[in-house]
């Protein structure tokens, strides 16, 4: 292997990398708030990136319709938990039911108009994203005060849940999105594909804006404050059940952004998520859950591993990387005091 | 009675088949269900019992499975030979994974075990020594004496009966030392942890056990099917055996039998029927599960068994002539515990400062102080449950700073907690009996195959007078759960007396008291003393402090503001301003 293409493998990974590294940040973001380990964080990719290519095809996607009962669900379930105090109806109707009644509509009008790759990316995000908050009404508010591993099994049980619906709504099929850029640039020995800057330019603009989000604004802080300590953000008036669901919605999003980003580069089964996921995992554990920048970088450091593994033996690319979890926990084991009790 | 009538049901089960009268179906339904109980037996230790998940079982079954089947066709081994080594191969593929994960908190075992079974899949689907994904066939039937087994009804017999041995040793491991260690690691893990069962190796015990029936019933798979490859032992697989522990009652043994049999029934219906109703090519049976699985741990997350048949604790005959030998109790004023300039930071915040006192055998010491003064902190430097940040802590005149809490446990210090570390769900004496883990010797093997029956028998007779001694005989059988909190205090100090200490450390032993057990309790604590123990304790009822302690040690923010008999520390100006404020 010469040092150019050694370069091109480098070049491939941060491409992936930078996809990985947004899904940790979400992956984190959605842990150290609300302790769930959102497990079905890459089917929300896989489902954005299938959203996004039967749209830019000119069809309707059946996802709309998995939006519009995920929304339903919630709202009977946020209706029902309500049902004692008897407020708050007009909030969960509107935060449950107003993005599949803005979105399906708007989707069954558009999409054989063949709307184009913006408006189809714009799309495939409405209806993705919202899904994230659904959920968690759905499934993990309930389980609030549940050990952290109770809400690892319901994250899986949500995972099996959304696989088995992705595969009637999108088919056994694969699709391949269509690229946002068909330029490439030539940059010394590499060629740079015009995706390939999108998807850093993406990425980076959504880490300033989250950057931004977090240090700057009350409700960012406010989130902050409820990963550090729930109890007290409790006290202090930060409703736990709130912050919790925005980091759903903006996981969601975040997931739902990497999906149509990622729709280009390579063909999306409506299983394939669950990898993805896997490898923003695979990072956000190398920063113990917790920390974002740790993440990141693991996260492109994933993405380099997976692509100098699929050149060399690429049938062990997934053990590879999958693998490497292990000396990543041994370090942390090592470094780390050790943790005699959990909650 | 009880143990022949079951016997004879099991004898029953197995000759059902041989008759020829149950269809084929059943009896492979009837397989399947007794290789997943097999499992989830393991996940009973080790989410139910342990608290822990794995979402790598099935890949462990694999680790099992692939032995036998390449020792078989490779080797040509007879398959009972290969059984001893599918286990050994699922525990040591358990061991490494154990090692590097267990002394993080509990989700980076599940994560560890979810990213690795993904990889295995992988690694068995493209290596050309497992046959690739289309993985090894002709596995050799399992024969005994000369009878072939390879035809299903016959093979039964050989589940049923490794089902029926796997629920009893599971039940004689989870009834003993090192399984009250086990099941101390819900809600008792510190204390379990200062009574001399380090909390670390009792999860890796219920790990490499979960791995060993997994192994077992890999190889029961293997010559079942007679055929291996990737899918059986996949990721989505091992979340089937979670989904059947935790449907059938991840706390129970024959929940472990309920959810398999549930399971397994259920998906074969749903395979058959919703199709019919969906015309649609689709997994529903996937979502089905997914959504029967969110349903149960929001509505009944200890699963179908504790609401079938409400196990109660069963009352323990015990024979209280048995003893346990007892250490040496040095003689009454032997210099027994020394702090030194004991230092404990948090972040900016100084919880001990320089604190040096000791106490000595046969001595009361009493530690007050107003809250947040550092008195619990320093117990739990004392007992090496945390660590100080500078300072030296002696035992009989030997440093002691930076061992962990078992490693004083054996020392002879005991300890209660002020806030109170019991197992909810286990009985009282049981435990009491946690306190004598030091004093027993019995290993995880012994515990399987009941040979640790004389041990168990002298450690209760030292729980159940421990208990005597406290007064709380009469609720020995009662869930530790049940009781008032102020006897749950009472039952920490039978603990801790289980381990025949020299230093007893109370802390708060009196609060929830009523005043007559209060009494009950100064008299108990004054005949220790007499015996020759070293007590410390923290109180805050002073009156009962007063009359008891020899000595006073008075702190405040963290430093020593006086020492002294109760008398004088009682008219200290300092101590005054400390609890009542400077007068006006």
């Amino acid at each position: 292997m010469d040092a150019s293409i050694l370069l091109i493998l480098v070049q491939d990974g941060l491409v992936n990398g930078a996809i990985y590294a947004l899904l940790a940040l979400s992956l984190v973001l959605v842990f150290t708030v609300t302790r769930v380990l959102f497990i079905p964080q890459g089917e929300l990719v896989a489902f954005a990136a299938l959203t996004y290519s039967t749209l830019a095809e000119g069809h309707v996607p059946a996802s709309i319709f998995l939006l519009a009962g995920l929304g339903a669900t919630a709202c009977l379930r946020g209706l029902w938990d309500a049902r004692a105090t008897r407020n708050k109806y007009g909030k969960i109707l509107f935060g449950t039911l107003g993005p599949p009644a803005v979105v399906v509509p708007l989707t069954l009008w558009l999409a054989p108009r063949h709307p184009g790759l913006a408006v189809s990316a714009l799309l495939a995000v409405a209806t993705v994203a919202p899904m994230a908050p659904a959920l968690y009404r759905i499934a993990f508010a309930p389980l609030a005060s549940a050990s952290i591993l109770t809400l690892l099994i319901a994250a899986v049980s949500v995972r099996f849940a959304m696989v088995g619906i992705g595969l009637v709504i999108f088919g056994p099929e694969g699709t391949r999105g269509i690229g946002f850029s068909d330029a490439f640039f030539t940059v010394g020995p590499l060629t740079i594909p015009g995706q390939a800057i999108w998807i850093w330019i993406v990425t980076f603009a959504l880490m300033l804006a989250l950057a931004i989000f977090f240090g700057r604004t009350l409700i960012g802080r406010a989130l902050r404050a409820t990963a550090i300590n729930r109890l007290g953000a409790q006290l202090v008036g930060i409703p736990a059940e709130g912050a919790g669901r925005l980091a759903f919605t903006l996981a969601g999003a975040i997931g739902a952004i990497s999906g149509v980003l990622v729709a280009p580069l390579t063909t999306i089964y409506y299983d394939t998520g669950f990898l993805i996921g896997l490898k923003g995992f695979v990072a956000a554990i190398a920063g113990g859950l917790v920390g974002y920048p740790a993440a990141v970088i693991a996260a492109l450091a994933v993405g380099i591993v997976e692509s100098v593994s699929s050149f060399w033996a690429s049938a062990y690319k997934e053990v590879i990387v999958f693998t490497a979890v292990l000396p990543v926990l041994l370090v942390r084991s090592l470094l780390g005091p050790p943790s005699e009790h959990d909650e | 009675m009880k143990r022949g009538l079951w016997l004879l049901f099991l004898l029953a089960w197995l000759a059902a088949p041989l008759l020829g009268i149950v269809p084929p179906f059943w009896i492979s339904l009837a397989n399947t269900i007794g290789i997943a109980t097999v499992v989830v037996l393991g996940l009973v230790v080790l989410t139910g019992v342990g608290g822990m998940t794995s979402f790598g079982q099935a890949s462990l079954m694999g680790f099992g499975a692939y032995t036998t089947a390449l020792l078989n066709t490779s080797l040509h081994l007879s398959p009972w030979i290969a059984l001893p080594a599918s286990i050994a191969a699922s525990v040591a593929a358990a061991l490494t994974l154990g090692a590097v994960t267990l002394r993080l908190s509990s989700q980076y075992l599940a994560l560890a075990t979810l990213a690795w079974s993904v990889s295995l899949f992988y690694l068995a689907g493209n290596l050309d020594l497992t046959g690739r994904y289309d993985g090894i066939p002709a596995i050799p039937a399992v024969s005994l004496f000369n009878i072939n087994l390879a035809a299903p009804e016959k093979f039964f017999v050989v589940i049923w009966v490794s089902v029926a041995l796997a629920m009893l040793a599971t039940a004689n491991l989870l009834d003993s030392r090192v399984g009250r260690a086990m099941r101390a690691l819900r809600g008792g893990a510190i204390a379990a942890a200062s009574c001399g069962a380090p909390p670390a190796q009792a999860k890796l015990l219920a790990f490499l056990y979960a791995a060993a029936l997994a192994g077992w019933a890999g190889w029961l798979y293997a010559h079942l099917q007679r055929a291996v490859n990737p899918t059986p032992f996949s990721f989505a697989a091992s979340t089937e055996y979670l989904l059947m522990a935790v449907l059938g009652g991840a706390g129970h043994i024959g929940g472990a039998l309920l959810g398999a049999a549930i399971f397994t029934l259920l998906n074969d219906r749903l395979q058959s029927f919703l199709p019919l109703l969906i015309p649609t090519p689709g997994n529903f049976e996937l979502v089905a599960f997914g959504c029967l699985m969110l349903v149960l741990l929001q509505t009944a997350p200890e699963g179908l068994w504790p609401h079938l048949f409400r196990p109660r604790p069963q009352p323990r005959p015990i024979d209280e002539t048995l003893a346990l030998p007892r250490r040496n109790i040095p003689p009454p004023g032997t210099l027994l515990l020394e702090s030194i300039a004991l230092t404990r930071r948090f972040g900016g915040l100084v919880a001990v400062d320089a604190l040096s006192f000791s106490a000595c055998a046969g001595e009361i010491v009493g530690v007050i102080g107003p809250n947040g003064a550092g008195k619990s902190t320093i117990f739990n430097l004392l007992t090496g449950v945390d660590q100080p940040s500078a300072g030296q802590i002696k035992f009989r005149s030997e440093e002691i700073t930076g061992s962990n809490a078992a490693a004083i446990a054996e020392l002879g210090i005991a300890r209660s907690f002020q806030h109170v570390q019991l197992v909810a769900g286990m009985s009282v004496i049981e435990n009491v009996c946690l306190g004598a883990h030091l004093r027993g010797h019995a290993g995880p093997l012994r515990a399987l195959l009941q040979l640790d029956c004389a041990e168990e028998a002298a450690l209760f007779a030292e729980a159940m007078r421990q208990l005597d001694r406290v007064g709380l005989r009469q609720h020995a059988d009662r869930p530790a759960g049940s009781l008032a909190l102020g006897q749950q205090r009472i039952v920490e100090i039978a603990r801790a007396l289980c381990l025949d200490p020299v230093m007893l450390l109370l802390d708060e032993p009196a609060a929830g008291l009523r005043h007559n057990e209060k009494e009950q309790l100064a008299t108990l604590l004054r005949q220790l003393r007499a015996e020759g123990l070293g007590v410390l304790l923290v109180e805050h009822d002073m009156d009962f402090v007063m009359q008891l302690a020899d000595r006073l040690v008075v702190m405040n923010f963290g430093a020593k503001l006086t020492e002294g008999a109760p008398e004088s520390v009682g008219r200290n100006p300092q101590v005054i301003e400390a609890y009542l404020g400077t007068a006006a």
